[in-house]
Order: structure tokens, then sequence, then C-alpha cells
């Protein structure tokens, strides 16, 4: 490892009291991080798995969507809060989402049993 | 006269960011809202009639489907290894991991292809029914995304490395911003999958 170019990143990452929370870490931070992601990977690979799995038990509709939406959703968790580290962001990127999420949010709600025909009334 | 970007690297003060990593949240916002915009339609349809096909049932192939699952999910380890290995100073370690992500992206779209050509082997189009109008839709979109991003690794594990001779945290910082654009389109196909494939 070049630990000039470490410190010089490290430093660089510094400014004015200013500090990014994702950037400034010491190598053995970092090379515990990866094994995070490790973990994570394998994490994402099984429920991979029980998301193939679960559709071949021919549950009800009903079932079956929540279950796989439920395990897709426990996936994005884990690729937006590890490898995206939102677990450890600032809050101006937490108000971007927010506002982003409700304005999602509004858009699956709207075709669901059918609120845009209120609309349009 | 020469003009320096102000925050590509130092956090701005009053963002705590610097302004690519700002950026890029942005322009994931807007993404949220296109590929929203589509599964929005996808309910609209799928709500509106009694029966909505099954993707099994419509010929859709599940093992080649999962194995694109994984291999995008790969592809999110290598890039983040990337990032955390320029973070320790190590570019060839980061080349290494950036040519492993645009390797798997590479197979992804190969294996997307083989989709495609055998949806079209057997006569299904967009124009066929809903169900692969949304299907084209919605895969056609992230596959362009894909391919967008196989363009960025490629001119940063060539060309674009040369920045990290003069200014290797801006560099990066560079890798960062597009390991965060290459996750969101992970995301979007763990959505993607279950919703277009099992369901």
């Amino acid at each position: 490892m070049d630990t000039t170019t470490t410190e010089h990143l490290a430093d660089e990452h510094t400014h004015g009291g200013v500090h990014d929370p994702n950037a400034h870490h010491s190598p053995e931070e970092i090379r515990k991080e990866t094994r995070k992601y490790l973990v994570v990977f394998f994490a994402l690979a099984c429920l991979t798995a029980i998301t193939v799995g679960v559709s071949y038990l021919h549950l009800e509709s009903h079932e079956a969507i929540a279950i796989a939406l439920i395990i897709a959703s426990i996936k994005a968790f884990l690729v937006a809060g590890y490898f995206m580290h939102l677990l450890s962001e600032r809050k101006l990127i937490y108000a971007v989402l927010g506002i982003t999420v409700f304005f999602f949010a509004m858009l699956l709600w709207g075709p669901w049993n059918h609120h845009y025909d209120y609309f349009g009334r | 006269m020469h003009l320096e970007i102000p925050y590509n690297v130092r956090p701005r003060p009053d963002t705590g960011l610097y302004n690519a990593k700002l950026g890029i949240w942005l322009f994931l916002a807007s993404e949220v809202m296109l590929f929203g915009a589509l599964f929005s339609s996808l309910i609209l349809l799928r709500s509106g009639v009694p029966h909505w096909p099954h993707g099994r049932d419509e010929g859709l192939n599940i093992p080649l489907a999962t194995l694109n699952t994984l291999v995008l999910i790969i592809s999110s380890v290598t890039v983040v290894m990337a990032w955390a290995s320029l973070r320790l100073g190590d570019l060839k370690k980061g080349r290494i991991y950036l040519s492993c992500t645009l390797l798997c992206a590479m197979g992804f779209m190969v294996i997307k292809t083989i989709e495609y050509m055998d949806k079209f082997h057997h006569h299904h189009f967009p124009a066929t029914n809903n169900f692969y109008a949304i299907y084209f839709t919605l895969t056609g979109l992230h596959g362009l995304h894909v391919l967008g991003g196989m363009i960025v690794f490629a001119y940063f594990i060539g060309p674009g490395a040369k920045m990290w001779a003069t200014e290797p945290a801006r560099f990066t910082n560079r890798i960062e911003v597009c390991g965060l654009y290459w996750h969101f389109v992970d995301l979007v196909w763990i959505f993607l999958f279950p919703i277009l494939y099992l369901l």
C-alpha cells in the first residue's frame, strides 16, 4: 500500500472543519468495510435464491406479491445502506431522498384502486 | 486564465458534500421518478385487467434472469471494492475491480441479448400484448442504463485513470459517484426481477 497517497487522500477530504463521513477513514476501517461488503454480497445472493424458491410455492397472488416485495425491499435496504453508504450520510441527501420517496409513493398510489379515475372526474 | 471548479474534492461548507456527490444524488432522484412513472404504468395495466399473465407462463427465462441478478450483485460488490482500493491508494487493484465490474456489465448485456433473441424468435414483440410492451420498455430502459455505465467504466479504466497521477482524491470521488449510479442500476433490477419474472 502506498502510505503517502493514502495520507494525501485522507487530507484532501477534510477542509475547514467540514468532513465527509464516508471519505476520511483509516486504512484499517476501510479494510473492515470491505469485509462488510462481502457479508452483504452473501446476504443478497441468499435473498435472491429465496425469492426464486418462494415463486415456485404457488402461493395466492397477493401473498406472492407481498413476500417478493418484502424480500426485494430488504435487498434494496442492504444495497442502499451499505454499498451506497446511506446509513452514514449527510442530512441534505436524506432530505433529497425524502422528497423523492414521497413523490415516488404518489406515483405508485395513483393507479392503485383506480385513483386516477377519481382525479379524472 | 485558469478557472478551477470548486469543491470537487473538498466538501462544500454549507452542504458538507463535494459537488459531484450532491449532483449524482439529485440525478438519481430524477431517475427514481423516471422509473417510477413506468412502474406506475405497470400497476395501472396490471390492476386494469382481471387476469395478468405470469412471466413464467409468458416464456420468460427465470434461470437466466436469476443469473443476471447475481451478475449485477457481483458487479455492485466489485465497484465498491474498487472505490475502497482507491481510498487505500492502490490504483492497480482499483482498476482490476473496475474491469471486473465492466465484465459483469458486459455479461449482463449478453444474457439480456440472449433473452431478447429468444423472445423475438418466438414472435414476442412489444406490440404483442401489454405484458410484453411493459416488459420490453422497462428492461430496455434498464439495459440502456447498464450500457451507459459500461461506457463510463471503460473510460475510467482507460484514459480517465490518468487523473490519478495528478489528483488521486478527485479520481477516487469520481469512482464513488459512478459507483452510486451503478448501485442504483442494481436497485432497479432488484425490483424488476420479481415483478416481471416471478409474479
